[in-house]
């Protein structure tokens, strides 16, 4: 198990270590207390994930620049 | 001859020009001959002020000629002057009468056809490649879910459209569009700044850092895509801390950027597609590992469950765990008692044989053999001795006999002779010397003899006492005079005194020498 605590965890992250435990848990090769530490482990990964899914958000921006082409800002798209 | 006489040749009477004169009339010749003129050629030098004019050389491989683009003319050409190019270029010739010079004012420049722009990115391609920029190792991966998606393209046109469009399919992010002209004079510059901008932002700040930098472009002609040939563009792109996604131009067009862009998409779709992952299969994939995991628990659980009944049902009763050796402990207890005595009576037989044997006859003829064994042995003590004793006499013999004094005798006679010899010589060299010494005494006495007042006598002197002491003068004559003669003395009285002569005659001898002997 990585050394990131779940909460921090990039989508990525999470997403490998998930695959990771479910690989673990169907191999049964593990002692039936650790199998089920491995679960609740697998269950926070997986709300960490869904979290990072629901995140999906649309925001578009275009950035204003000066006239030397420094940006200065931004200004909401529509993107349609 | 003389100066002031000249000498008459032929065109003398020729109108004569002034230098202004002459420069404005080849001025007003060439601008009016090449007022518009096509020229193809390589371009050499170029420099570039900071006044915006852009001035260059066009050669062949005989000539050179100078030209110049005014800043007005220079911002809306197709392409950027570069050294090495092959272009056509439409102008007029003007001169510079103040030095003697000539140069051609473009007014608009081509690349000459496609091949010399193609050969020019070939050449840069190379030279690129030789500084290691393609370098497959130098690839960044993209992440998997960017949180920022920085898109540098033009603000409007379907570019960005559709690549918004993918990606609101496909997982909704927050995305940064750097605006820029995707082609002309201004796109290489812009794209560059682009690029650079995105990679100065900080993570979090108010403009959030891109994850993931997009840089597109729709399709176009080789001309238009220019801008995403140039070495600027390729060497930001090639810097890029940040992940990049090329994707200019219609799959078949290649350009310059897409070789140092870490991934290239062949569309700005699918640039987008290659950006994020799609979300409802990730929901759909979380669900099925999540299933996969309650299964592959309960499934555990279940396997386990079932393990723990049929180890249960095969554990025998205890009761049958003890009926065999119980059996067993009762056949041999049984056989115990039976055992002992007879051990005990087979001990008590090998005892009994064993006393039988044990009588005194037995010990006494043990003795007796060891008396007789003893005896034999002293027996032999006294001859043995007596035996021995011979033995060592004569060996004691036999070594006195091998004594003899002859050899003792032979050594003390050796020595006596050598000590009667050295007494011998002894006797005889002391002898000798005392001979020799006898007769050197006696030679001194008769010496002394000589020497001797006596002698003296002998030839006529006398010696004359008076009172025992020898008178030398006539004054010393007391009382009587004894005379010595040769052959002995008289006495003379007082009266026979007048006889002075006589003792006048006599010869005082020094008493000293008679004492010296």
């Amino acid at each position: 198990m990585s050394e990131t605590p779940v909460d921090e965890m990039t989508f990525e992250q999470a997403m490998a270590e998930l695959e990771q435990v479910v690989g673990q848990l169907e191999r049964g090769d593990v002692a039936l207390d650790a199998s089920i530490k491995l679960y609740e482990r697998g269950a926070e990964l997986k709300k960490r994930c869904e979290k990072k899914l629901k995140e999906a958000e649309e925001k578009v921006a275009a950035i204003t620049l000066d006239s030397q082409g420094n940006p200065t800002g931004t200004t909401p798209v529509d993107g349609q | 001859m003389s100066d002031l006489i000249d000498d008459p040749y032929e065109g003398m009477n020729s109108p004569e020009f002034s230098v202004s004169e002459l420069s404005g009339a080849i001025k007003r010749m060439i601008e009016g001959e090449f007022s518009h003129v096509r020229i193809k050629g390589e371009i050499g030098r170029v420099s570039l002020p900071r006044s915006g004019h852009v001035y260059l050389d066009l050669k062949d491989d005989k000539s050179v000629i100078s030209g110049v683009i005014w800043k007005g003319v220079a911002a809306r050409l197709p392409m950027r002057p570069e050294e090495g190019l092959e272009v056509v270029a439409t102008g007029r010739i003007t001169t510079f009468p103040g030095q003697s010079k000539y140069q051609i004012v473009i007014d608009d420049m081509k690349p000459a056809g496609v091949g010399a722009l193609m050969a020019m990115l070939e050449k840069r391609k190379a030279q690129l490649q030789s500084e290691g920029l393609f370098d497959p190792a130098r690839k960044k991966p993209l992440p998997y879910l960017p949180e920022v998606i920085g898109v540098v393209t033009s603000p409007s046109g379907a570019v960005i459209r559709d690549i918004l469009h993918r990606l609101r399919d496909r997982f909704p992010r927050k995305v940064l569009i750097w605006p820029v002209a995707v082609q002309g004079e201004r796109c290489a510059p812009e794209v560059v700044r682009g690029i650079e901008g995105f990679n100065a932002l900080t993570p979090g700040g108010a403009m959030p850092r891109p994850d993931l930098i997009i840089v597109a472009r729709g399709g176009g002609s080789i001309e238009d895509l220019w801008g995403f040939n140039e070495e600027a563009v390729a060497r930001a792109a090639a810097a890029s801390d940040i992940p990049l996604i090329s994707a200019v131009g219609h799959e078949t067009d290649t350009t310059l950027i897409d070789f140092v862009s870490d991934v290239r998409a062949p569309t700005p779709t699918a640039a987008a597609e290659l950006a994020v992952p799609v979300r409802h299969e990730l929901l759909a994939w979380v669900n099925e590992q999540d299933a996969r995991m309650s299964r592959a628990l309960s499934g555990a659980l279940m396997t386990k469950g079932q393990r723990l009944r049929d180890l249960s049902r095969a554990l025998p009763r205890p009761q049958s765990l003890v009926e065999t050796p119980r059996q067993r402990l009762d056949m041999v207890s049984d056989r115990l008692p039976v055992g002992l005595s007879k051990q005990v009576q087979t001990k008590r037989i090998a005892l009994s044989d064993a006393s039988g044997l044990l009588r005194p006859t037995v010990l006494r003829r043990m003795v007796d053999a060891e008396r007789r064994s003893v005896t034999a042995i002293s027996d032999r003590l006294a001859p043995a001795l007596v035996r021995n004793t011979r033995a060592k006499r004569d060996m004691f013999d036999a070594r006195v006999t091998r004594l003899r004094p002859t050899q003792l005798v032979l050594q003390v006679q050796d020595m006596e002779e050598k000590l009667s010899r050295t007494v011998k010589n002894f006797v005889n060299v002391s002898h000798s010397s005392v001979v020799k010494w006898k007769e050197k005494i006696t030679a001194l006495d008769r010496l002394r003899e000589t020497l001797g007042y006596k002698e003296t006598l002998r030839r006529g002197y006398a010696v004359v006492r008076s009172d025992g002491d020898l008178v030398t003068q006539s004054t010393d004559v007391k009382g009587e005079v004894e005379i010595e003669f040769a052959d002995g003395r008289i006495v003379v009285g007082k009266d026979t005194q007048g006889s002075k002569p006589l003792p006048k005659k006599a010869k005082p001898t020094p008493p000293e020498q008679g004492s010296l002997f």
